[in-house]
């Protein structure tokens, strides 16, 4: 089974057909074991228990970035190599990975508002966080904007593409524009390298969401597929009725 | 006459003649920067302090708001059929393109800042200091937002779809154009390191927004 | 020069609009694309002139010039004009002759050549229909390409300017140019016929 065979939509089909319950039962199993391992670690001296939000935070925003990747990588197949499934990739894509960002948003929020009294606070990282959740939601409404499938995910790819050079940048500038405007600093979210007794669980959550995302990503994707088959089919008789 | 300038030239013509030229984007940025007293109150010290990020605010939303017709109406009469085919490399196009647009829109805004800065009672080195900023960053943000005026042929109807895709590209330049605003100003940071930053990406999206710009074309033309 | 097709498939929106297409046309030749509506007269000229990518299929021209894409070659007269009603009939012919280049025929007499010349200084704006297609069709004698891609090119025209035409493109035809052209009526001079999607 090469990467070619997958191309074909039918095979990709009856192939995550097969393959998705298994891996729907393996993240259920694994966020459940990294939820468990999350609430036994022990408590940050500082922080006390809410330090926990962490595990649910920090990969979620790991995974907002790796998302866009993920769409940058399906751009280049769109436009670089005409991959047939590049399109329905970069698109079910999308609304998950915009998603993983608005719970990462909601997540740190709710993280800092015990040390900062307020529910946000321009911190440089939640705000590039912010600003990658308004481009993902830019994305789908450019996705949304455009009848054609076909001529949608070019525009949407040369965006992901522009939106990933972009990022670094502006990660950069709103990292520095926070140490100009930063008073007196308050703890960060993220804090100093972390405890060996944290890591385990991060860890564990990461994986468990990473897998979460393909689960949802590949029955994302399988819904597009037979959608663009029923709007295909409605085409062509559309085609017939007028002949 | 060689391709490009009587691009150049046919742009800028066009953009002077109709719908009151140049004027109507100093206008816009006249007003918005008028509006912000109402909201903020009249307090003079207040508004000297947020003088050039007002300025910026204004001059950032009077760019993109021009520039949705940029590649639009080209393609509606369809010059960009006849463009594309020429033998001039369609990203050099787009650049002049976008040259001519920041001529006729963008400078004009340059121009107008000192008239502004007394309006929010800024002195003279807040002001030059302020223009210069915006005399980088301007092309910078037509360059920038070019590439969703090319989406834009795309979506047939840009309008706030085209503000809410380029704006999060326009933010590096705002936080610079106004840091260095303020360190010329203010201190204690040096008007040099922000200033060249803002520079640097000026320059970047000189190569950026073309090539995207010109890849989104190629690709709605269908 | 031969301009010639094989297998040339066409798919837009999704839908397959034509498939395994052939055609062939050489210097001093016209192509006569005809077909009913829908039929994608308009989706192969643009398909030649590289606005339209091919779902499958190829395109090919021997003998023209090696370092220039078919696309560098061909004027496209298309259904919209690509004109700007805020300058001047001659403001218009002149920037497309510096823009796109090449051998040069002179802005004015292009506009003599087709009946325009009283109308120079005017806004192109003033310009009726009829005269506005003619305006589109001193574009093709101002810069000389030697392949025609025309788009319904007698739309908007009255007799006297289809007479005008048919003789312009008698013209090139004589200097060895090349025609292809999506038409629902006789263009007035001798061309083969091409014809998509009739009933089979």
């Amino acid at each position: 089974m090469t990467l070619t065979d997958l191309a074909n939509p039918t095979r990709f089909l009856t192939l995550t057909g097969r393959l998705l319950p298994w891996l729907a039962a393996s993240t259920a199993l694994l966020l459940l074991i990294g939820l468990y391992q999350s609430a036994v670690a022990p408590d940050d001296y500082q922080q006390g228990a809410t330090v926990k939000i962490m595990f649910i935070h920090v990969p979620n925003a790991w995974l907002s970035m790796f998302v866009w990747g993920v769409m940058s990588l399906a751009a280049l197949g769109t436009l670089v190599w005409r991959h047939p499934l590049a399109d329905v990739a970069a698109k079910t894509a999308a609304p998950i990975g915009a998603s993983f960002t608005f719970l990462a948003l909601v997540t740190g929020s709710l993280w800092g508002r015990p040390m900062w009294g307020t529910y946000w606070e321009w911190d440089a990282r939640l705000t590039s966080v912010l600003i990658l959740f308004l481009m993902y939601l830019g994305l789908i409404a450019l996705w949304r904007a455009v009848e054609d499938p076909s001529r949608a995910a070019r525009a949407a790819a040369i965006l992901t593409l522009v939106g990933a050079i972009n990022l670094p940048i502006i990660k950069f500038s709103v990292d520095w524009w926070n140490t100009l405007h930063q008073p007196a600093s308050v703890m960060r979210i993220g804090g100093p390298s972390l405890d060996r007794a944290f890591l385990i669980p991060l860890l564990l959550m990461a994986l468990a969401f990473s897998l979460l995302f393909l689960t949802l990503h590949l029955a994302a994707m399988r819904n597009e597929i037979l959608r663009r088959r029923v709007r295909a089919l409605q085409m062509m008789q559309a085609s017939q009725r007028s002949a | 006459m060689t391709a490009l300038a009587a691009l150049i030239r046919r742009d800028i013509q066009i953009a002077l003649r109709v719908g009151g030229g140049a004027l109507i984007g100093v206008l816009f940025f006249l007003t918005v920067v008028v509006l912000m007293p109402f909201a903020v109150g009249p307090d003079l010290a207040l508004l000297t302090r947020l003088g050039p990020a007002l300025l910026w605010l204004g001059a950032l939303l009077a760019s993109l708001l021009t520039l949705d017709r940029l590649f639009t109406a080209d393609h509606e009469d369809g010059s960009l059929d006849l463009i594309v085919m020429s033998r001039t490399p369609l990203e050099l196009a787009c650049a002049a393109k976008a040259l001519a647009h920041w001529l006729a829109a963008g400078l004009p805004l340059v121009i107008a800042t000192p008239v502004l800065g007394l309006l929010l009672n800024l002195d003279a080195t807040a002001t030059s200091a302020v223009a210069l900023t915006l005399l980088v960053g301007t092309p910078a943000l037509t360059f920038t937002g070019m590439i969703g005026a090319a989406l834009a042929v795309t979506l047939h109807r840009g309008g706030l779809l085209l503000a809410v895709l380029v704006l999060p590209l326009s933010i590096p330049l705002l936080i610079f154009g106004v840091a260095a605003s303020q360190a010329a100003i203010s201190g204690p940071l040096s008007f040099g390191a922000p200033f060249s930053i803002l520079c640097a990406l000026s320059l970047a999206s000189f190569v950026i927004g073309p090539f995207a710009a010109a890849a989104s074309l190629r690709h709605g033309l269908d | 020069m031969r301009l010639s097709g094989r297998g040339v498939r066409c798919v837009r929106g999704g839908r397959e609009i034509f498939s395994g297409l052939d055609f062939e046309a050489s210097s001093g030749e016209a192509l006569a694309v005809t077909g009913p509506n829908g039929a994608g007269k308009t989706s192969l000229l643009r398909l030649i002139a590289g606005l339209l990518t091919m779902a499958g299929g190829s395109v090919d021209l021997d003998g023209g010039e090696a370092e220039l894409t078919l696309a560098e070659q061909a004027h496209y007269l298309g259904h919209r004009d690509a004109l700007k009603p805020a300058l001047s009939v001659l403001e218009n012919l002149a920037f497309w002759r510096d823009f796109l280049g090449g051998a040069a025929f002179d802005a004015a007499e292009s506009l003599a050549a087709v009946g325009l010349d009283h109308a120079g200084h005017l806004p192109a704006a003033y310009l009726s229909a009829g005269q506005r297609r003619r305006l589109s069709i001193a574009r093709l004698l101002a810069v000389r390409r030697p392949i025609w891609l025309l788009d319904e090119p007698t739309n908007a025209l009255d007799t006297a300017g289809q007479a005008l035409f048919a003789a312009l493109m008698r013209d090139h035809l004589a200097r060895g140019g090349l025609i292809v052209a999506a038409t629902h009526a006789p263009l007035g001079l001798v061309a083969r016929e091409l014809r998509i999607g009739g009933p089979s």
